[in-house]
């Protein structure tokens, strides 16, 4: 079993605030474990990617981290995910907790509604009342968006370019002033130029959220990614793929010097 | 593979493709003229009858026919059949008010919140009810409400077009409410929204359209129907001047004064008839129309 061994790396943990950690995680579906013994400390307002192999659980991981497994009927964990120490499985409300940490999604996703009513969407649904013009504004400077739509603010979300739509998601997902944004394989849809813009979006945000981005492109991760998480999956007896963490470290020491030979082979390109 | 190999498959595929020899797909060309011609032996009911009844109704259209109410057996080319439109149009009304609200929230319900064994069941109970022969929809409404209010009425007549569009629109709207991606939904409960808001603010606008085109479906398949209402409505020679009283509709006309050797009340039988297929078109129009603006 020694490549099952969990190697986590990150000294500069000890000058950053962890917000979220996990503890001996293990995720199943049913009786399946999706994912086993993660543990992982994620640091304050950095970018952190999760890379590995379809099916490593990279995503269901991140699923773990706003409670949207919940949405799968047959999800349950056992270990402990804490957010800043508070324990996100016990006695929490997940409304809240998605409030307080945004999601991206692979495909871009808008509302079937206006561009504005899109960003207004968060602040109307939690009730908040703030000026939503500023807001809207706001957001769509932050995401970068603000330039192309300022005179379209009314037209259909739907109606903008797949990378123009997902700045769109990324603005809605920042109106809500989380700490936290998650992102899973945002780019994966989108053609090299609009990768790049949202590439550079997301490195401007780590200034001010945390960021935890799973993708399946390691030249992504190695450009943008201050921390970098390698997962890998092995085949269980009947036939599907159990996750698992290989090893978490800077970005730079799991692309030049990786603790783990499975990590190697992986950033290398030698992978099965 | 040495390159010569590679040559002679490409020549050869060359070769082929230049090939006349076989012919421009005579095979293909058969299949697609025998199906062409039964798409056309079906299409000729609904063109001889469309034909036909504007070939007989027609030219029994005039002022009188939508202003005044039925004439007696023996009076040629008098009279029109508005209270039977009014009462058509009433109760369908009564029917949509009904059974919109229940239908939809149904469907809501289904779609978005049952769970486990539940939706099957309420599925199949929703396909065994719009399997329902109409007519006994219109007994089921003449025990439940004629006989204990004492009398034919518009509102049995629109209770029993009711009950037979419930179906129909908790079927389409389940349908219209599950085409919406569940991307767009996790988009929502990301945002932190709660589930009762993603599904209002989110779900059924984005499937509004969808809903509209089941619902005017819905509506033209009540205004046709005749069975429900000979038990339930009856029929009136009469300005209505209660909902609680017996009603004329366009289909029972046609039914009763078809069936008359009055040729004065057959005519208008014929001009009414015209007149519900056109609102059964002009709705199915509207339903198209819906359709275009949908989002998904």
């Amino acid at each position: 079993m020694e490549h099952t061994a969990q190697h986590t790396d990150v000294p500069a943990l000890r000058d950053t605030e962890t917000v979220i950690a996990t503890e001996q995680l293990n995720v199943y579906y049913g009786d399946f474990l999706a994912l086993r013994n993660v543990n992982m400390a994620i640091p304050e307002r950095k970018v952190t990617a999760l890379i590995g192999p379809s099916g490593c659980g990279k995503s269901t991981l991140i699923r773990c981290f706003n409670r949207l497994n919940d949405l799968i009927d047959s999800f349950h964990l056992d270990g402990r995910v804490t957010y800043y120490g508070q324990d996100l499985y016990q006695d929490v409300d997940a409304v809240q907790v998605r409030r307080r940490i945004g999601m991206v999604f692979q495909q871009p996703n808008p509302f079937p509604k206006s561009i504005y009513d899109n960003i207004a969407f968060g602040a109307r649904a939690t009730g908040l009342t703030t000026d939503l013009d500023e807001l809207v504004e706001r957001s769509l400077k932050r995401s970068a968006l603000w330039e192309e739509v300022k005179d379209k603010l009314k037209t259909n979300g739907l109606s903008l370019s797949g990378g123009q739509q997902q700045r769109l998601c990324i603005a809605r997902a920042i109106s809500t002033e989380p700490d936290v944004v998650l992102m899973d394989e945002p780019c994966s849809s989108l053609d090299p130029l609009s990768t790049l813009k949202i590439e550079s979006l997301i490195r401007e945000l780590a200034e001010e959220y945390t960021i935890i981005i799973v993708t399946h492109n390691m030249q992504q991760a190695a450009r943008m990614a201050d921390y970098t998480a390698f997962f890998n999956a092995e085949a269980t007896e009947d036939g599907k793929r159990s996750g698992y963490l290989v090893e978490f470290a800077p970005t730079r020491k799991i692309f030049d010097q990786p603790a783990q030979e499975a990590t190697r082979n992986y950033v290398n390109g030698q992978f099965g | 593979m040495t390159a010569t190999d590679y040559r002679t498959r490409a020549d050869r595929a060359r070769r082929a493709i230049a090939d006349q020899t076989s012919g421009p797909g005579y095979f293909d060309l058969f299949w697609t003229g025998v199906a062409g011609f039964f798409t056309l032996l079906a299409l000729i009911p609904l063109v001889l009858v469309l034909a036909y009844v504007v070939f007989r109704g027609f030219s029994r259209l005039n002022w009188a026919a939508f202003t005044q109410l039925p004439p007696p057996p023996l009076a040629p080319d008098q009279g029109g059949f508005a209270n039977a439109l009014i009462g058509t149009l009433i109760m369908v009304g009564i029917g949509a008010l009904v059974s919109v609200p229940f239908g939809v929230l149904a469907a809501v319900y289904l779609s978005e919140f049952s769970q486990g064994q539940v939706p099957r069941w309420i599925r199949f109970a929703t396909n065994v009810l719009s399997g329902v022969p109409s007519i006994l929809m219109g007994v089921f409404i003449y025990g439940l409400f004629v006989i204990t209010t004492g009398t034919y009425s518009a509102v049995a007549g629109g209770f029993a077009l009711g009950v037979l569009m419930l179906p129909i629109i908790v079927r389409t709207t389940d349908e219209s409410l599950q085409i919406v991606p569940k991307q767009v939904r996790w988009a929502a409960i990301g945002m932190g929204a709660s589930k009762f808001q993603t599904v209002l603010r989110v779900v059924l606008p984005a499937a509004l359209p969808a809903i509209a085109t089941g619902l005017t479906l819905a509506v033209a398949r009540a205004a046709g129907e005749t069975a429900p209402l000979l038990f339930t409505a009856l029929f009136s020679q009469y300005w209505l001047d209660s909902l609680l009283q017996p009603t004329a509709s366009l289909s029972v006309l046609v039914y009763n004064f078809a069936r008359v050797p009055y040729e004065g009340q057959q005519r208008l039988a014929w001009a009414a008839a015209l007149i519900l297929v056109g609102i059964v078109m002009l709705t199915s129009i509207l339903s198209r129309w819906a359709t275009r603006k949908q989002i998904y």
